[in-house]
């Protein structure tokens, strides 16, 4: 059992997580309401990494952040160290194959909310952010818990991306998907079987939770 | 000029309005027209949440909307109150929350008792814990209507609110509202498509087409004189023809309608030849035979064949066919059977020329 890569993969969907959380709010809840000429090729964009094969996003994420690249380059006169083969890079991988999974759900959430509704709170008096807290959040939350476990499954079970981006490097890249994988790969068995029903268990758990946060969701806008 | 809420606004698109309403304290204004005529626009436009191209809108004092100063006041700070047409309640939150929810200006605290007391006043007592979909239809149309007042608002907002009751719990809100309003000192405009429900509840009508506001006055005087066959129709006028004025006496006019000559009311104001619309209301076809002399009343005997008699509740709708048009008469049911209409009937009625209005013909 390979413990760091446990907790490299906990960390890295932790922080995935955490990140898009304020981002799927924003971005899911301007999708949902506001009609611009470009909403469906930013939708189709955002709805990309989810049909894209993970070796060719991560390929190209690893172009894009490779030492030669304008972005590499910045990171690295900024921080001292690499982007891509990092823990950072991971991340900033990991939080763009995840937009789907966490904006998609949180649009549906906060489409469900009647206009009618947010217009009352507004004749209530009520302020922008007293609506966001209050109103729509509430209502939006079943969605927003779903959008969140599924970006930490996904996060954690993640493996052509990672391996792109990320290679196998002990405690700083190498995530439980990818320790598996080296462990099948050295005949190690016994391991890699305790290591892939840790991550049955915790994918099967976050999978329900979110099912049944979706279930709650929809009873909570039956009318009458 | 301060008092009540004025409007004035127009545009041309997306949506024409060339409108102009007026609403004084305490008065309740219906906004009245078919869908689409842009009677929830406009108070959406009251409310702010909707701006329109160009106008001016005040209220108690304030300007809320002026395009020419630039001048858009947020909802937030309009202080109204909107009861929605599906009452638009917190779906999350208690029927006491829903309504302690406008009172952000009191202190946390005060707010719950404030609220419970609109509960009282609505007739919901002890339903404080209740979620909105635990209500029935007029109790959370109560609610809705609880949560608009407990605003304190400056004008109150009615977006066809009795449209999603039953007909029943519609008759008993009625009331209620008649009773609320007894009480209450601000403009109430009220936005329906229901005749019925303005006629009843309304000081004062303001019919909207494509937009525009065509009258506004009491719901007697747009029934007895409205200004143009297009309010007629719209207030549900079905008797509504075209004629020529022939020639004036000094109690009465006279226009001629097909081959028939009809006494009507004094309209000195159209020259004798003008080309007119003439509308009368259904209670002013009677059936029985003139008693009294014809000279002494403004009667006009004519003789009709009944082409349909539609069973409606408690009356009879009888469509008239003459010469080339269909005059509309309503006769309750026991006089019907009394004196044995049927259809294909031919038989002679009076048209009483005190209630018929001329109105001009458009260029």
């Amino acid at each position: 059992m390979d413990w760091s890569a446990l907790k490299l993969s906990l960390e890295l969907s932790f922080w995935t997580m955490l990140i898009l959380l304020p981002v799927g709010i924003f971005l899911g809840r301007h999708l949902a309401w506001t009609q611009f000429r470009s909403k469906s090729v930013v939708e189709a964009l955002l709805t990309l990494p989810l049909v894209l094969p993970p070796t060719v996003l991560g390929f190209y994420l690893l172009v894009a952040m490779g030492a030669r690249s304008p972005i590499g380059q910045a990171y690295e006169s900024v921080f001292g160290q690499q982007l891509s083969f990092s823990f950072a890079g991971l991340l900033v991988a990991s939080l763009i194959f995840n937009l789907p999974f966490a904006i998609q759900p949180m649009q549906r959430a906060f489409e469900a909310i009647p206009q009618e509704v947010r217009e009352a709170a507004r004749c209530c008096g009520l302020s922008p952010w007293r609506i966001l807290g209050r109103i729509e959040l509430p209502l939006a939350w079943p969605g927003i818990l779903s959008a969140l476990v599924l970006t930490f499954a996904h996060t954690l079970g993640e493996f052509g991306v990672v391996l792109m981006v990320g290679g196998s490097i002990p405690g700083e890249t190498r995530t439980i998907a990818i320790s598996i994988y080296d462990r099948v790969q050295a005949f190690d068995n016994q391991a890699a079987a305790t290591m892939s029903a840790v991550l049955l268990i915790i994918s099967l758990a976050a999978i329900s939770l979110s099912y049944f946060a979706t279930s709650r969701l929809g009873k909570r806008h039956e009318h009458v | 000029m301060s008092d009540g809420l004025h409007l004035s606004l127009t545009q041309d698109s997306p949506i024409p309005l060339a409108a102009q309403i007026h609403c004084a304290p305490g008065e309740v204004l219906a906004l009245v027209g078919p869908s689409g005529s842009g009677k929830s626009t406009l108070l959406r436009s009251i409310a702010g949440l909707y701006r329109p191209k160009s106008g001016q809108i005040r209220c108690a004092g304030e300007v809320w909307f002026d395009s020419a100063r630039g001048i858009n006041m947020p909802t937030a700070a309009r202080r109204v109150g909107m009861v929605f047409q599906n009452f638009a309640l917190f779906p999350h939150l208690s029927a006491l929350d829903n309504i302690a929810e406008a009172m952000l200006d009191y202190p946390k605290a005060e707010r719950q008792e404030r609220a419970r007391s609109w509960l009282d006043r609505v007739h919901l007592a002890g339903l404080d814990k209740r979620l909105p979909r635990q209500l029935s239809g007029g109790q959370q149309q109560r609610v809705a209507v609880a949560r608009a007042l407990a605003r304190e608002p400056k004008v109150l907002l009615l977006d066809e609110p009795f449209s999603a009751v039953d007909r029943s719990t519609r008759e008993s809100l009625y009331h209620e509202l008649a009773e609320l309003r007894q009480v209450l000192n601000m403009p109430v405009i009220l936005v329906t498509h229901d005749l019925d429900e303005a006629t009843l509840l309304a000081d004062r009508m303001s019919i909207l087409n494509v937009g525009k506001t065509l009258q506004t006055a009491s719901p007697d005087q747009l029934l007895a004189a409205p200004k143009s066959a297009e309010v007629a129709k719209l207030m549900g006028m079905r008797n509504v023809f075209t004629g020529t004025v022939v020639r004036h006496e000094p109690s009465h006019s006279v226009i001629a309608w097909g081959e028939h000559k009809l006494r009507v009311r004094l309209h000195a104001d159209f020259e004798a030849g003008t080309e007119i619309f003439w509308a009368m209301p259904t209670a002013g076809v009677l059936l029985m035979p003139s008693r009294s002399r014809e000279s002494e009343t403004l009667d006009n005997e004519i003789p009709v064949r009944i082409v349909t008699m539609l069973a409606l509740g408690e009356q009879y709708r009888v469509t008239l066919q003459v010469g080339a048009d269909r005059v509309t008469m309503n006769v309750p049911r026991h006089i019907a059977q009394r004196y044995a209409l049927a259809e294909d009937q031919q038989l002679s009625v009076r048209l009483r020329g005190e209630t018929v209005h001329l109105m001009p013909i458009e260029a």
